[in-house]
Order: C-alpha cells, then sequence, then structure tokens
C-alpha cells in the first residue's frame, strides 16, 4: 500500500532528523531520569522502615563516592573493572546472547592473573609479566565459556541457563584454586600471594587512581566501535537481532556465536585480571564481589551502548563506594546497593511499561 | 440486505451475519470487503489456503481482532465483538488449532478453571451437565483422566464440551482436523452433525478440499482475503462429492472475472539444445516432524526461462527454496549453475556464484526490521567491498549506494535511516528484491513474491520478474496464485508431497492440466 505521497526520490536522500527532534531527547531523559528518581523515593521508605535517615544516607553515599577526593579516587579505581565487564555484556547482549556467567569467567580470570603475576615477575620485567597475566587471565575466562558456546552454538541450548551454571562452578573452582593450587604458604589468611605494590599497574599521576580505568575505557570504546562501525559488528548485530535474518544472509551463525562468547568471557576475564593487577595484589579465599550482577542492569540502562555505559558504570561505581563507606558508618549493609540498583531496573520497565500503553492508548 | 429478510432468507436463522468485513495490517489486506452469514443448524466451511484470510476472520468472529471496516451482527443487531470472554458470552465459542488445555490437569480441572475466582468450583454440577451433554452427543469423556493422557482426539472434544458448558450457539473449529488422525477425522465429523442436528452453528475452518465436501452444508470460499464464492446446501446436496471437489477447484485456482493481470501468456520457444543454465537433478531433503522432505526433484532451466512451481501451499515449495538457497542441508542430488556445481556450498558461496533467493518471509528472515533500510539493502554482503574496507564500515558509500537503490526500485520510505520495518510490505519487497538482483546475479529463486501486496505492487512486482528472465537470467517462480503463474511462466511444474508430480508446458489448456495435478489427478 502506497500511502506514502511524498517522491521518494526527493526525499530519500536527505539525512534524516533524529526523528522527534528535541521532544524526543526529552522524552529519553525522562524516560531515564524518572525512574531513577522514584527508585530513589522508593528505596528512602525501605532506609525509613530500617531506621536510617533517607536524606543522610544519600548524602553519605554522595559525599564518599563522589565529593571526597579519596572517595572520587575510589570510585575511578572501581570503574576499572566495571567497565571491562560491561564492555563484554555489550558484546554479548547485542549479539543476543545471555552470557550471565561473568562472574564465574571474572573469578577464573582474577585467579590465574594472581596467580601468574607475582610468578612471572620473579624473572621477567614487569611490564611482560603484567601482559602474560593478562593474556592469561583472558584465556581461561574464554576456555571457561567454551562449553556454554558449543552448547548454543551447536545444540542450542538455552545460554542463560549454563552461563549460570557454569559461575556457580567457577567460584567453586576459583576458591579451590586459591585454597590448594595457588595458597600462599607465608601468611595464615587463606590467599594467594601477594603482587608487590610497586609491580602492579602504575597510578595515574599523583593520584592513587590505578591506570586499569584507562585501559577499561578503551576496551568499553573499542568495543562500542567495534559494535557499531565494523562489519564484525553488524554481523553479531544481525545474529542479535533476528537470527533467522542471520542465516537468510548465510553468516555462519556457530562460528558467531563461539566468538561472541569468547569476547565476551575475554573481557570478564580481563576485568578479573585489572583488578588483581591494579588493586587487590592477590585473591583471598571466597571472595567474590559480584561485579558482573551488577553491571547487568547498568549496560540494559545504558541500552547496550558503550558511552552511555560508562555513565552509568561510574554511577554503580560511586554508589558501591559511597555504599561501603555508608554500611560501616550507618550499618546499612553494603548490598543495598544492589537493591537500589535492582529498584532503579524495575522502575525502568515500570517507565516503559506506561510509556508503551501510553502511546498505544494516545494512538487508539 | 436488511436483518428481517436476511435472517430467514435460508431457512434457517442466521446467528452471526458478517457485512463488507474489511480487516487491514500493515501492508496487507488480510479481509477485503467479506459477507458470510453463519446460520443455525448448519457446518459453514470456510476453505482457503495458507494466507487466505481465515484465521483474521475468526480472530473476529471470537473478539480478538476488530475490523477495520464494515460490521458484525449478533442476532440481526449490529455488535462489536470486543474481547473473547465478549464473543463467549454471545455464545460464540472457539476451538483453536492448537489444544488450550492444560495438560497437568484433569478434564474435569480444566472444564471448571473458567468460574468466578472466589467460588468453589462446582464439581457435582459439572458432572451432571457433562453427563447430558455427552449422552445427547453419543461421546464418553473420563472428567478424572488427566489431559495429557488423552489423544488429541479425545483432547478436541473435551474442548468441543468446554464451549458447549458455556452455552456457546456458535462453535468455530480452527483447522481443527489438522492434527487428527483418519479415524479422528471421521469422529470429528460425525460429531459436528449431532451438534448441528440440535440446532448449534458450527464454522469449521479447513484448506483441505474433502474435508469441506464431506462434512460441511455450506461452503465459503476465501482467496487472497476475499471471498470468492459460496455453494449453496442445496447445490452441495443436489451434486456428487467430486464435483464439489471440481466446483471448489475452479473457484479457488479458477480465472478470475475482470482480471487487470488478463494478458497474453509468454509461451516462449526455447531450442532444446540450449544448455541449462541451472540444472537441479534428483534433490532431496529429509522430512522433519514439522515440514515435508523433498524427494527426487529435477528440473532445467534455460537462460530466460521463467519456470513456475505451482501446488498447494506446504508441499515442501519453501523447502525446495531454501535447499536451492543453502539454507537447508540436502541429502542427495545436485545443483549446477551454469555447468559449475553447488553442491557443498553454504548460502553466501551460492549467493557469491549468481543463485539468488528472495524469501516469501519477508520479516521474519528477510530483513532486520529495527535496521535502516540503507543496512538492510546489503545484509546479505555484510563486509565486501566497497561497503567495508578492511570490516570497516564506508557509510558514505553505502547510503550513496542505497540512495540509489531507493531511486531506480522506487522504494517509498521517509529516509534510508528509517527502520525497514515501518515500510509496507509492498516497499520492503523492493528492498528485497533490489538486494537479490545486486551484480553477479545468474538464476533467481523468487518464493511467493507477489504474496499479501496490494494490486499495485504485486504488478510491479511481476514486472521485475519478467525482466529478469529477459535480461537472460533463470528464473524459478514459487506461487500459489495460478493466475500468477500461468500469465508469467514457460512451464509450470506441479509439485505435492514435496515431489514435482507433472510439468506442463504453458499454453491453451494449461489451466486445466495443472489444476488437475493440484489435486491428485493425471494432467
Amino acid at each position: 500500500m502506497s500511502v506514502e505521497t511524498t517522491p521518494a526520490s526527493a526525499t530519500a536522500l536527505e539525512p534524516s532528523l533524529p526523528e522527534g527532534g528535541r521532544g524526543d531527547l526529552v522524552r529519553r531523559l525522562v524516560m531515564t531520569l524518572g525512574p531513577i528518581l522514584a527508585a530513589l523515593v522508593i528505596a528512602g521508605c525501605i532506609l525509613l522502615a530500617v531506621g536510617v535517615n533517607p536524606l543522610t544516607y544519600y548524602g553519605f553515599v554522595i559525599e564518599r563516592g563522589l565529593l571526597s577526593p579519596l572517595g572520587v579516587q575510589q570510585t575511578l579505581t572501581r570503574m576499572a573493572p566495571l567497565l571491562f565487564l560491561a564492555a563484554g555484556l555489550i558484546v554479548a547482549f547485542r549479539a543476543g546472547m545471555w552470557n550471565l556467567g561473568g562472574d564465574g569467567q571474572f573469578l577464573l580470570g582474577a585467579v590465574s592473573a594472581a596467580a601468574a603475576g607475582p610468578f612471572l615477575v620473579q624473572f621477567l620485567p614487569v611490564w611482560l609479566a603484567l601482559v602474560c597475566a593478562f593474556l592469561l587471565a583472558t584465556a581461561v575466562a574464554m576456555l571457561w565459556s567454551l562449553l556454554p558456546a558449543l552448547l548454543r552454538a551447536y545444540q542450542g541450548v538455552n545460554e542463560i541457563i549454563t552461563t549460570l551454571m557454569m559461575t556457580f562452578l567457577g567460584t567453586s573452582l576459583a576458591n579451590v584454586l586459591v585454597k590448594l593450587a595457588f595458597l600462599d604458604p607465608s601468611t595464615t589468611v587463606p590467599q594467594t600471594r601477594t603482587l608487590p605494590v610497586e609491580d602492579r599497574l602504575p597510578r595515574l599521576f599523583d593520584t592513587t587512581i590505578s591506570s586499569g580505568l584507562v585501559l577499561g575505557l578503551v576496551a568499553i570504546v573499542a568495543v562500542h566501535l567495534m559494535m557499531t562501525r565494523t562489519a564484525f559488528g553488524l554481523k553479531l548485530q544481525v545474529v542479535g537481532a533476528n537470527p533467522r535474518a542471520a542465516v537468510h544472509s548465510g553468516l555462519g551463525v556457530p562460528t558467531l556465536t563461539i566468538a561472541v562468547f569468547a569476547i565476551s568471557a575475554g573481557l570478564a576475564g580481563l576485568a578479573g585480571a585489572v583488578d588483581i593487577l591494579g588493586v587487590q595484589g592477590n585473591v583471598r579465599a571466597d571472595w567474590n564481589p559480584a561485579y558482573a550482577m551488577a553491571v547487568i542492569p547498568m549496560v540494559f540502562l545504558a541500552r547496550m551502548n558503550g558511552f552511555a555505559a560508562i555513565g552509568f558504570v561510574f554511577l554503580l561505581s560511586v554508589l558501591s563506594i559511597g555504599g561501603e563507606s555508608a554500611a560501616r558508618r550507618l550499618g546499612v549493609p553494603h548490598h543495598f546497593t544492589l537493591v537500589l540498583v535492582s529498584i532503579v531496573l524495575i522502575m525502568l520497565a515500570v517507565a516503559e511499561y506506561i510509556d508503551h500503553h501510553f502511546i498505544k492508548t494516545r494512538r487508539v | 440486505m436488511t436483518n428481517a429478510s436476511s435472517s430467514q432468507a435460508g431457512g434457517k436463522p442466521e446467528i452471526v451475519t458478517l457485512e463488507r468485513v474489511t480487516k487491514r495490517f500493515p501492508g496487507i489486506v488480510a479481509n477485503n470487503a467479506v459477507d458470510l452469514s453463519i446460520r443455525a443448524g448448519e457446518v459453514h466451511v470456510l476453505l482457503g489456503e495458507n494466507g487466505a484470510g481465515k484465521s483474521t476472520l475468526i480472530g473476529m468472529l471470537s473478539g480478538l481482532q476488530q475490523p477495520s471496516e464494515g460490521r458484525i451482527l449478533v442476532d440481526g443487531v449490529p455488535t462489536p465483538i470486543t474481547s473473547p470472554r465478549q464473543a463467549l458470552a454471545l455464545g460464540i465459542g472457539t476451538v483453536f488449532q492448537h489444544m488450550m488445555l492444560v495438560p497437568t490437569l484433569t478434564v474435569a480441572e480444566n472444564l471448571l478453571l473458567g468460574g468466578p475466582w472466589w467460588q468453589r468450583p462446582k464439581s457435582e454440577e459439572l458432572e451432571a451437565r457433562v453427563a447430558e451433554i455427552s449422552r445427547t452427543l453419543g461421546i464418553t469423556v473420563n472428567l478424572h483422566a488427566k489431559v495429557s493422557d488423552l489423544s488429541l482426539g479425545e483432547q478436541q472434544q473435551v474442548e468441543i464440551l468446554r464451549a458447549l458448558l458455556r452455552n456457546s450457539r456458535l462453535l468455530i473449529l480452527d483447522e481443527s482436523t489438522s492434527m487428527l488422525t483418519p479415524k479422528g477425522i471421521d469422529d470429528l465429523g460425525a460429531l459436528m452433525r449431532r451438534l448441528v442436528e440440535q440446532g448449534l452453528a458450527i464454522v469449521f475452518i479447513t484448506h483441505k478440499l474433502k474435508e469441506a465436501a464431506a462434512f460441511g452444508d455450506r461452503i465459503s470460499v476465501l482467496k487472497l482475503g476475499r471471498k470468492v464464492g459460496e455453494i449453496s446446501p442445496q447445490r452441495l446436496r443436489a451434486r456428487s462429492e467430486n464435483e464439489i471437489i471440481v466446483e471448489i477447484v475452479e473457484l479457488m485456482f479458477g480465472r478470475k472475472e475482470n482480471d487487470p493481470e488478463e494478458q497474453d501468456r509468454v509461451a516462449r520457444a526455447f531450442p532444446v539444445e540450449t544448455t541449462p543454465l541451472l540444472e537441479v537433478r534428483d534433490l532431496a531433503v529429509p522430512a522433519t516432524a514439522t515440514a515435508p522432505g523433498l524427494a527426487s526433484i529435477s528440473f532445467d532451466i534455460r537462460p530466460g526461462e521463467l519456470l513456475g512451481i505451482a501446488g498447494i501451499d506446504g508441499n515442501g515449495q519453501k523447502q525446495l527454496a531454501e535447499a536451492l538457497a543453502g539454507q537447508l542441508a540436502t541429502s542427495g542430488g545436485m545443483v549446477r549453475l551454469a555447468g559449475e556445481s553447488l553442491n557443498g556450498l553454504g548460502v553466501g558461496e551460492r549467493r557469491e556464484k549468481g543463485l539468488r533467493y528472495l524469501t516469501d518471509d519477508r520479516l521474519g528472515e528477510g530483513t532486520v526490521g529495527t535496521f535502516p533500510v540503507s543496512i538492510n539493502f546489503f545484509l546479505k554482503q555484510i563486509g565486501t567491498s566497497p561497503f567495508w574496507r578492511k570490516g570497516v564500515e564506508q557509510r558514505q558509500e553505502i547510503d550513496r549506494r542505497a540512495g540509489e537503490l531507493v531511486r531506480e526500485y522506487d522504494v517509498r520510505t521517509p529516509s534510508i535511516k528509517t527502520p525497514i520495518g515501518r515500510l509496507s510490505g509492498g516497499n520492503i519487497q523492493k528492498i528485497l528484491i533490489a538486494r537479490e538482483l545486486a551484480e553477479g546475479v545468474k538464476a533467481v529463486v523468487f518464493n511467493k513474491p507477489t504474496y499479501g501486496l496490494d494490486l499495485a505492487n504485486t504488478l510491479a512486482t511481476r514486472q521485475r520478474v519478467r525482466e529478469v528472465a529477459a535480461r537472460g537470467m533463470a528464473v524459478l517462480l514459487i506461487s500459489t496464485d495460478l493466475e500468477e503463474l500461468l500469465s508469467m511462466c514457460d512451464r509450470i511444474a506441479v509439485m505435492s508431497g514435496g515431489a514435482l508430480v507433472g510439468t506442463v508446458e504453458n499454453s491453451g489448456d494449461a489451466r486445466t492440466k495443472v489444476g488437475r495435478l493440484m489435486i491428485g489427478l493425471a494432467a
């Protein structure tokens, strides 16, 4: 039905303005900030219920996560692993594959780096030792994703289930490795050998910010450009947006699937390595910060856009650093950060639903 | 037509009447000014192929969809049916193609499901009513059996029972026989007969001619969203089953009056010694649970020749197209293009060699709806020069070429950045055609290229197909529209049950020959 009346030749080539122009931008802003505000109010009610003044809590979080010099440096340092994880999730989610195994891949990467780093610096130049540790962490994490990748690529087994299961196994395996294989005999605390502070990733200028932040920013921007500017990224997006169209267009979907898992898991492994080689220096037994689970909502909030993800990762970082301080001072469990993030996500879904419903009823 | 006169026209009261009901979806007219009268005491068969508009019609009767135009009368009163709940309240019960029972619950529990949540289920009352209904219908239903233990035929009886328990006066059976055994089909026929004897109205949807002739009191034939004919009970009684089938075939595939497509046949003669451009020998594909296989498909297409594939939908046409394109693994046979074997090559390599496939599933696999028009032009060329260099997208080049194609193929789109999913079916089809006809094309498989398009786009698409053949390509045109094949092809092969049952030169009495082959008679 050619209801379009404008002649094609006249309009087809004009670069289109983003539809709706400013109204659309305002709508997007309201749609993002509205749910966040609503979530703050709801979380505030929960805080009131447990006897904490929400304003004190929020004020404290912002003060310690964002405004105090030490806090902001910690926040920026924390961003490094989160950025790597976000980059990995963006690749997977844009390709329509739900790699929820980030935590297992992260921990195995961390343990590999913690095992390799202190060992290699003994007889390699520091930079080379660090590079090797990064590569090993990447390879181990990639290997850990191979099983879900193969199952998904050739048997169509749902990767949400398999990656989650592999995370349980990976977390345990990382623990076993820390306690049995790489245990540091010189301390009583069960942990791996510690990478000396001077051998860790250099700090930026005169601050305490780890240069891992730069690596993380590079990683996420590179991933964003790969997904939006290259043929490979476009192929992944086709697989994600319409797998049947990918088959119809002759894309090798199984190979691409395995590649997606490898990249996604490799970046998660790098996240683990950057946290160990930059900040922690070792892996303690039973250490599991569960960063990947916390980053997932951020990637959704950013609509899988790399640049937006940087912003949301910063927000998460502020919340988590501030939240940890607040936990010590105000007695609010530091998991409350996750509660807050979850509420934001639910509010976002609600807003989406209302918006959708509103548009529908307006049209009818 | 006034209500008073029409409701008594056939001697039997009309329960539901459709008056010039039209339903439009973006890009497709699913129902076009359909008139239908459904009377008590009659099995009204709606016959038509996939995509003829049967399901949409049922959707509107059962309250799932609203007509775009026209009106529905219930007992002679115009009544909008706004929800399935309301349809039930009006006495319209629907048994859908796929079973809607909870398999882990017992029959009784399933039958009690619709009740108000604050009341205790009235099991005793149910048993009494079921006993009464099943006695009059001569069926036995074990209320305490688990649904998952029942055969599909028994499950269907439960669904019919459920509709009757809700006091339905009109029972709609949507493709109800598609999953039944021959015995189950006969039982259903007998059950329908007893139901209409009790004064119910039944709408029975099918695409099987034999069932229509055997079970129907009145048959309406739908074709591409229009009602193309109705056979009254008087006529049905007066003729034998075979005569009825011939009449239906004439309605479904016969010549339309005032056909704007009416024109001279192509029927060009090709010298026998011309080397075929596309050769297919003994192509075979194993059958799966959901799709028919292919068995020893062989044909040749010479340069510039248009070979049509006719047949009732679902007889392996899609499998043939996908096997040729390399999307579907074959279990034997050979495909040669310009003397070069394509065996073992994947989708991309076959396309590279010049074999192109225009899919019939434009939104499902042909396009990525959220991607802009420009990218969709090159979906099958991702990574190739000049649109990508060393794997990096050359946006200017893509936009420039997309702009050219938009003009060349007269695509009506607000911009090349518009998501393709927002365009109409005809414009999407233009983009897909442009994509398949890109440089290096030698042979094209068109799968139902005009399906769901409006007249203007249908004619434009047919013109494109003819041009492709005129440029010396080999063209395989798969279509369920016999008119289309007759007006365009040099030869027409008929497909049935995954095999080619005959090939007919398109001249003179081709229509009759193809029609006979389609219903399983020798040409």
